[in-house]
């Protein structure tokens, strides 16, 4: 018996040492992906100079930070309270998910665009950035 | 007993007055046949500005359309509130599930009055206690505009609404309380023309008021706390303070408010959602004019704290979640 609940408190801490838990990881993916759309909106809306160098670093950083199939994984039942994700995301997780992985392949096709000039930037970003509010309207609370 | 009988008579006739009083109270008050006759003949092409400013699509456009189909108008959107569910009704030009063969003078009386064409109270999810602002020019526009829009068949489901709430009647005396045409922040005479064309977009058509205002038990807006944030009243969450308090968007530039109103994009990049990504989606079309009166009224609105409570689960995070 007590060996049992060693094992079993042993084996728990082990779990959240291995994940910080997907709110906090989602949240942390949310803010990052804000930052990336910080940084290269001004070159996109060409308020500073064109750089395709930097601006493909930053592409292939929003690539990596969409994260294509971790919706379950992130957004496991019974995350909501609290947060700012809808109940909708629970109520229709297939839509959400189709959502999620809109964006997971609109950002990789952007960055495999490789723009090569601000117009072409400009497309990219609006590209990922039409996906923000779309997905945002029906899966999306202000709770702060 | 000549005396008791004489006093029921006068409790009678007493109480035959109250209701009558409360009848009088409680009545529609439609526009008059002069303010009809008066509104000028609308324009489509000016229309099509005041449907975006108004927001129409939001409640109107089947639930989730995206693009062309927020001009086909079947109503159905529901708004789940403290008072029951409310459901937009199809305001398409179809002859008989739309308002086809509503006049421009139907129109104003809905919008200004909160009065349907039969002379009933609408329930104030449909935010006349904002359209009341608008100018009778605007609304003839509009419905120009919106007999321009393809008739869809079908009608919306009925509210939801229990007793008392149910007693339309009774909207009457909510309306002595709460509609009035008057703007809600006094400006100077000599104030700048886009703060003035921003507050009669805000107060008016746009009618921000009356999601980011607190409303006071009775669902009346508290303007004492003008556009403070609020709880939202449907659904989960909290609608922001949009004051230029620091606890609202004190700290955006007009040209912030503006990137918002035109991408949905905040400062920091945040992308808004809820119901605000629709208004963004109705915003995003105005003139760059509009889009710029609105931040300028913005920052001249009163500041305001948070009008809502702040929530209990507002203890710092902690790492051991999990």
């Amino acid at each position: 018996m007590k060996k049992t609940i060693l094992c079993l408190s042993a084996l728990a801490a082990g779990v959240s040492l291995a994940f910080a838990g997907p709110v906090e990881d989602r949240e942390a993916l949310m803010k990052e992906r804000a930052g990336l759309m910080r940084q290269i909106s001004p070159m996109a809306k060409g308020e500073e100079a064109f750089d395709a160098a930097k601006a493909q670093q930053i592409l292939d950083q929003l690539a990596e930070n969409a994260r294509p199939g971790a919706a379950d994984e992130l957004f496991p039942e019974g995350t909501q309270e609290g947060t700012e994700a809808s109940p909708a995301i629970w109520e229709d997780f297939a839509a959400f998910e189709a959502a999620w992985e809109k964006y997971a392949a609109d950002t990789a096709a952007a960055a495999a665009s490789k723009p090569q000039d601000q117009a072409a930037l400009a497309a990219a970003v609006g590209q990922i950035g039409a996906n923000c509010g779309s997905c945002h309207q029906p899966f999306r609370i202000s709770n702060n | 007993m000549r005396g008791w009988a004489k006093l029921g008579l006068g409790l009678a006739a007493l109480a035959a007055a109250g209701a009558a009083v409360g009848w009088v109270l409680t009545a529609p008050d439609p526009l008059s046949a002069a303010e009809i006759a008066a509104l000028p003949q609308g324009d489509a092409a000016r229309g099509q500005r005041i449907f975006h400013a108004g927001g129409c699509a939001s409640c109107h456009a089947a639930p989730k359309s995206v693009g062309e189909a927020r001009l086909q108008l079947p109503g159905g959107v529901r708004l789940e509130t403290d008072f029951g569910a409310f459901v937009a009704p199809n305001i398409s030009p179809h002859l008989i599930d739309g308002i086809g063969n509503w006049s421009a003078g139907d129109l104003a009386n809905a919008m200004l009055r909160g009065v349907s064409p039969d002379g009933l109270h609408y329930f104030p999810a449909f935010p006349y206690t904002s359209y009341a602002r608008m100018a009778p020019g605007d609304i003839a526009d509009l419905h120009a505009y919106l007999m321009t829009l393809p008739p869809v068949e079908g009608r919306a489901p009925p509210h939801e609404v229990s007793f008392p709430f149910n007693v339309r009647r009774g909207l009457g005396l909510w309306k002595r309380l709460f509609l009035s045409p008057e703007p809600v922040v006094a400006l100077a005479a000599d104030a700048p023309e886009p703060v003035a064309l921003g507050r009669y977009l805000v107060e008016g058509p746009g009618h921000c008021g009356e999601c980011h205002t607190p409303r006071n038990p009775i669902g009346g807006l508290d303007k004492g706390q003008w556009l403070a944030g609020a709880r939202a009243a449907e659904g989960q969450g909290k609608v922001p303070n949009i004051t230029s308090h620091e606890q609202g968007i004190g700290g955006w530039s007009e040209g912030e408010i503006v990137e918002l109103l035109t991408t949905g994009f905040t400062p920091e990049f945040d992308s808004v959602g809820g119901a605000m990504a629709d208004v963004v989606a109705n915003t995003s079309q105005l003139r760059p004019e509009d889009r710029a009166a609105i931040a300028a009224y913005l920052k001249a609105v009163p500041a305001h704290p948070d009008g809502y409570q702040p929530t209990q689960t507002q203890v710092a995070p902690t790492q051991e979640g999990g």
